[in-house]
């Protein structure tokens, strides 16, 4: 197993009483460029920690939105492509639906894969709800557009011959030749994030690696998927390192301090989803039967723990979080059995993506959590697949 | 007004409301389709034949795949009128339809006799950067459901104990709007610049306390049509077929009674 250290890079101060959306409708007075330049940095170095600890990085974006204040993963990602020596570089994801301009795309990528020697996880997403209001394209049509915008980047970075024309029912373009060709031939591996089957299985038919956020024991029929789909096609069976899980760790020498840190870490939670209406059901981002039936009421989201019990994913307390395979939380024997017990019911993870910051943990936390989870946790994970695979 | 039926015209299978006797309407609907519009068309069709479609990709209104802009609307409702081999047609379009129907006209005139725009979407008046229209979107479902009325009470409430298949049709609609609408956001930049095209009899009607749409935007529009007049109706907000709907019907019948067939030299 490999695990990627990951930070939405958020801007906690925000996160008030008072405001009743902390994404889209927020205005930026209330974050303070020092402050954020010393947030920016902090999370920079906690990375670069990460990287000489031996994990990876996993970088994401999301915009007006005061729970990650990154709206470029490209920035970050030169950063750490030049600063970092051995660490692969996951980013998950861009939202390509929503980005008009996928060529583009495709040459910050390859930037990043040259810079970086070959360091680069390219990870496409849908992107949240709340992305839809900030878009120039409705979530109409989205996921046929997604996947049009798949297409032209990875031809846009496998092509070596010299220009090509694009005239797609969404995109089109004259000319289109990336400089310069990406380190890993023909590109960087794909990563993207799925729950539903049929956008799982059009990612198993392509080989990608899956991933799913904050899914818990609900991500077991969602890997299901994944593999069936392979035995369908008559591919042989996929390799641990296609299935990603990404969860939230909270992880200390005494527990009652790891417990500490969750609650800290909840504030991730717990703020996620203060959106306004009308930006948290954008028409076309919901299947019309999904959307007749939000007009019923607000459901919560939920999620099952491993005992079959039902909880809000955003507000259930602690314990639960932790028996759902929301939270991992714990001494580093605590995380590892959480997360041995993870991997052996979801059917077998390769990568674990780790929100190893959130809310208002400090920088010290954090690399304190980096480190505990590279030294304890992570050489008894590796052991297990190392079985696993024999 | 009677219970709408599938029809196959024009190659789409439309839901449809036909009814009454007489000079020929074509009702097109807002973006909320044909909710609220039973009263209206039971007027309408005292004096007229009324042909009420839900368009394509509301209702129960199939969507061919392709189809995704009112450019495409307004050349499937010439299409249609042609299918149906009407003529002499009174086109009359609310808010969302009246964008269609301006969209026709500045193509094809041929088959009409008269245009009426009721607190209409679709052309953007003001110069410069800003929103002519309240952004349907960005505007939370209660207070949207408060602005689009003169009086409050007709604010649709309800909605989640109403049956799956309301609250199916509430999702369709609202998609398709988004479709339809959303960038840019309900109009057409280069529809003003046609609109000098419409050399037929047209009737800007406006609710006079239309909150989505300000009635000076009417005026404008009206100014813009060669052959435009501009009246509103009083307690009447975005929606007076609605809201006023006898009154609405009224002034479209005499409208469409007084509009020659054809103008000729």
């Amino acid at each position: 197993m490999r695990f990627y250290h990951f930070s939405e890079q958020p801007y906690p101060k925000a996160w008030t009483e008072d405001n009743k959306s902390i994404r889209v409708a927020i205005p930026n007075s209330q974050c303070d460029p020092k402050e954020l330049a010393t947030i920016y940095h902090e999370r920079l170095d906690e990375w670069l920690h990460a990287d000489e600890m031996g994990l990876d990085i996993m970088i994401n974006e999301h915009h007006a939105t005061a729970t990650c204040v990154c709206p470029v993963a490209a920035i970050p990602l030169a950063v750490l492509a030049r600063q970092t020596k051995r660490a692969r570089l996951l980013t998950l994801g861009y939202p390509i639906a929503n980005r008009l301009d996928p060529v583009r795309v495709a040459e910050e990528f390859a930037v990043i894969d040259v810079l970086s020697r070959g360091r680069l996880e390219m990870g496409l997403v849908r992107g949240i709800q709340y992305e839809i209001p900030l878009s120039v394209r409705s979530a109409v049509g989205q996921m046929d557009r997604f996947w049009e915008a798949h297409d032209l980047i990875i031809k846009a970075m496998s092509t070596r011959t010299g220009p090509f024309e694009w005239q797609g029912e969404h995109f089109q373009y004259p000319q289109v030749n990336v400089w310069p060709q990406p380190w890993q031939q023909p590109h960087p591996p794909v990563w993207i994030t799925g729950r539903s089957p049929q956008n799982v299985r059009e990612i198993a038919e392509r080989g990608y690696v899956l991933a799913t956020f904050l899914s818990g024991y609900d991500t077991k029929p969602v890997f299901d998927v994944y593999r069936k789909t392979c035995a369908d096609l008559g591919k042989p069976v996929p390799a641990l390192d296609r299935f990603a899980y990404l969860g939230i760790v909270a992880i200390a020498d005494d527990r009652k301090e790891a417990w500490r840190r969750a609650e800290i870490m909840a504030g991730y939670l717990r703020s996620s989803s203060v959106v306004a209406e009308p930006f948290n059901t954008p028409p076309g981002y919901f299947s019309v039967p999904d959307a007749a039936r939000m007009l019923k009421g607000a459901g919560r989201p939920m999620v099952t723990t491993k005992d079959g019990k039902r909880v809000d994913a955003f507000k259930g307390d602690l314990e639960d979080l932790v028996k759902a395979g929301i939270m991992f939380v714990g001494t580093p024997d605590d995380v590892t059995a959480q997360l041995q017990e993870f991997d052996e019911r979801v059917g077998g993870l390769g990568n674990f993506l780790m929100m190893g910051h959130a809310g208002h943990m400090t920088h010290k936390e954090a690399c304190d959590q980096i480190t505990l989870m590279a030294k304890e946790v992570l050489p008894r994970l590796q052991k297990d697949s190392a079985k696993q695979a024999a | 007004m009677q219970t709408p039926v599938i029809e196959e015209i024009a190659g789409i299978r439309l839901e449809v409301i036909r009814q009454g006797k007489g000079r020929r309407i074509l009702f097109l609907h807002p973006h909320l389709g044909l909710h609220g519009a039973d009263a209206f068309v039971d007027a309408l069709s005292a004096g007229a034949e009324v042909f009420a479609p839900s368009h394509p990709g509301f209702g129960r209104s199939d969507l061919r795949k392709g189809m995704n802009t009112v450019e495409d609307l307004s050349y499937y409702y010439l299409d249609l009128l042609e299918a149906l081999d009407w003529s002499e047609v009174t086109v009359v379009g609310s808010s969302f339809g009246a964008w269609i129907a301006a969209a026709m006209a500045v193509k094809n005139t041929s088959r009409m006799s008269g245009l009426v725009l009721i607190d209409a979407l679709g052309v953007k008046f003001s110069s410069g950067s800003g929103n002519d229209f309240l952004n349907f979107f960005a505007t939370p479902r209660p207070r949207l459901e408060e602005l689009y009325y003169h009086d409050a009470s007709f604010a649709r409430s309800g909605i989640p104990e109403s049956s799956d298949e309301e609250r199916s049709v509430i999702a369709r609609n609202w998609d398709a709007t988004a479709m339809y609408g959303w960038n840019p956001y309900m109009h057409d930049p280069k529809l003003r610049g046609r609109l000098p095209r419409i050399r037929i009899p047209s009737l800007v009607l406006w609710g006079g306390s239309d909150a989505i749409v300000p009635a000076s935007l009417g005026v404008s529009y009206a100014e813009a049509l060669p052959r435009g007049t501009y009246d509103s109706i009083s307690g009447a907000g975005h929606f007076p077929h609605i809201e006023k709907p006898a009154e609405t019907a009224q002034r479209i019948l005499k409208f469409a009674s007084r509009a020659p067939a054809v103008v000729k030299a």
